[in-house]
């Protein structure tokens, strides 16, 4: 085995003092050193897996998961070195942040393995080469730009999987705030609970106008029971919401303007009379299904008074 | 630009392909209103499907276009106004009051149908006058 | 590397170019799709108003990169007669809707940021920018 490795790496040198005359060219020693992590590949990802146990990273992967990923890892990390190209090592990160990401790892685990790996390597190489000093300067400085693009490329990829993943969860809880419902065709019911502010309004509006287009709405009810107070800004989104929807072909109904609402709107001189308001949701829905052709029979002879 | 007409029984279709420069959008005004009086029609449509943004101008255009034709006899739609679009014109202050809206040609076309169809059933015999919502829905559905 | 693009506006053509610029940019910019249409409508307003107030001009646009937020930045200017009285002429509430009004409030409710310079007989500025949305 020993002796195997040393006739490759002299191998190598052989063929790089043929090709290359004179100092040797940063391409050859990261082909060199390409050489050298293929080599003792076992040894040096079983210390990098050791390490990381060690310095209490990835608390949350069992040992057998924490070598797997190690020594992916490492080989995506050679191949990167070997190749200049980031693509596959991106993918990689990108994959893994993904599978590591919901079970808790943070950011400062995926720094710490990145740069652990890094010593491991680093210390792997002074070994090699602590006989020839001026070697060793030099294989130093070839690898020192590619591990930190590499450690720069995995760890972007992990904060960015983050900051997706963060952007999709906000996305969903605003969704799930101002929620389109359909209630029968062409009739979509818009309840509206809680504190509006000037960006929750627009959220609200945009969801609503793609609401109506996708279930060719033609009668939209907004229900503002469930809002406290409205200043300006939000009167005047909502009367613009009731604008862009009529743009759309579709009628809105506004119900469940509270006496407080209603008169601050009328102070704020926000006009009513281009809004149709019923009093409460069960009216408004009736008159949507009124507008729509929908004619509302009692089949129970019990109501009616003889 | 030529914004292609296309004439549909008693409606006349017009479908704007591309943005318009302020001299199209003069023409179309112009070629509208004529094309209204010629073939007498009784509605218009107007599908904008493929603008990307409907500016002052533009929606002033299309106002005018749909009083002048009024004036002639025939009911206008707009039709096709994005959501995205939709919400730009209202943040101008843009809404094209007074002009009827629908969502595509197929809403517009049963629009004009269902005014037709109450206009008759209001005055059988006579043609009322179109422009003027002959239902006491203001906003024209 | 800073984006900067310069579009005269003399011709109603040029109104059009305007806004497919700011289309590109705004794309390049990461814009939701309403935003790239909000800033369009907004640069079409912006040049209009200068063919019908000052005949020519010149619309320029910036890609701006703040703090890891990209947006775009709308420089609309032109020598044209000015703006006497600003604060009315950034008055009203929703009833631009009359037609060929200068539309600035309507622009200013278009972009994050807005700020107009103008002397009488000396041309107008506006400076307006839109963000991408975080």
């Amino acid at each position: 085995m020993k002796g195997s490795r040393s006739y490759a790496a002299a191998a190598a040198r052989a063929l790089q003092s043929k090709s290359i005359p004179g100092p040797e060219s940063t391409t050859s020693l990261l082909r060199e050193l390409v050489a050298h992590l293929r080599q003792n590949r076992t040894q040096l990802r079983e210390e990098w897996a050791r390490r990381i146990t060690e310095a209490e990273l990835l608390t949350a992967m069992t040992k057998e998961e924490v070598f797997a990923e190690a020594t992916s890892v490492y080989d995506n990390y050679v191949e990167a070195l070997e190749t200049g190209t980031f693509e596959a090592l991106q993918a990689y990160a990108r994959n893994l942040s993904e599978r590591i990401i919901p079970r808790g790892v943070e950011t400062h685990e995926v720094i710490g393995i990145v740069l652990l790996l890094r010593d491991v390597l680093a210390r792997s190489l002074f070994a090699k080469y602590q006989g020839d000093f001026t070697k060793l300067n030099r294989i130093l400085d070839a690898y020192e730009p590619a591990a930190n693009r590499i450690a720069n490329t995995v760890s972007v990829g992990f904060v960015q999987e983050r900051e997706r993943i963060i952007r999709e969860q906000q996305e969903a809880i605003r969704e799930l705030s101002t929620p389109v419902l359909q209630v029968r065709e062409r009739l979509l019911i818009l309840p509206i609970i809680g504190v509006i502010d000037p960006q929750r309004a627009r959220q609200l509006t945009e969801q609503l106008l793609r609401g109506i287009r996708t279930n060719r709405a033609k009668v939209v009810v907004i229900d503002i029971t469930g809002v406290a107070a409205m200043d300006a800004t939000v009167a005047n989104h909502l009367v613009q919401t009731v604008e862009a929807s009529r743009l759309l072909g579709a009628t809105v109904i506004v119900t469940g303007l509270s006496p407080e609402i209603a008169q601050t709107l009328v102070t704020i001189g926000v006009d009513l009379g281009k809004m149709t308001t019923v009093g409460d949701l069960q009216g408004g829905i009736e008159e949507a299904e009124r507008l729509l052709g929908y004619k509302v029979m009692q089949f129970s002879s019990d109501a009616v008074d003889a | 630009m030529d914004v292609p007409v296309l004439k549909q029984g008693p409606y006349l279709i017009a479908t704007v392909q591309s943005a318009l420069t302020d001299a199209d959008l003069a023409q179309l005004r112009r070629t509208l209103v004529e094309q209204v009086g010629r073939y007498r029609s009784r509605g218009l449509i107007v599908d904008v499907t493929a603008v990307d943004v409907l500016d002052s101008f533009a929606c002033r255009t299309l106002r005018d276009i749909a009083h002048m034709t009024g004036f002639r006899g025939a009911e206008t739609v707009i039709v096709g106004i994005h959501a995205d679009l939709a919400f730009a014109m209202v943040q101008l202050g843009l809404s094209l009051e007074g002009v009827a809206t629908a969502l595509d040609l197929e809403e517009g076309l049963a629009y004009l149908n269902r005014k037709q169809r109450a206009a008759k059933a209001a005055a059988p015999g006579l043609r009322p006058p179109a422009g003027k919502s002959p239902t006491r829905d203001r906003r024209g559905h | 590397m800073a984006i900067s693009e310069h579009i005269p506006i003399k011709a109603d053509t040029d109104v059009l170019a305007a806004r497919q610029k700011g289309r590109a940019l705004g794309l390049q910019a990461g814009f939701a799709s309403i935003d790239i249409t909000l800033l369009a409508t907004a640069i079409s307003e912006l040049a209009r108003n200068i063919l019908l107030y000052a005949r020519e001009g010149e619309i320029e646009l910036r890609l701006l990169h703040e703090g890891g937020r990209r947006g775009v930045m709308v420089v609309a200017s032109d020598q044209g007669p000015g703006i006497a009285d600003i604060e009315r002429a950034l008055q009203d509430g929703f009833s631009t809707s009359g037609g060929l009004g200068l539309g600035l409030p309507g622009v200013k409710r278009l972009m994050d940021s807005f700020e107009i310079r103008s002397l009488p007989g000396q041309g107008t500025v506006v400076t307006a920018v839109k963000w991408e949305l975080r």
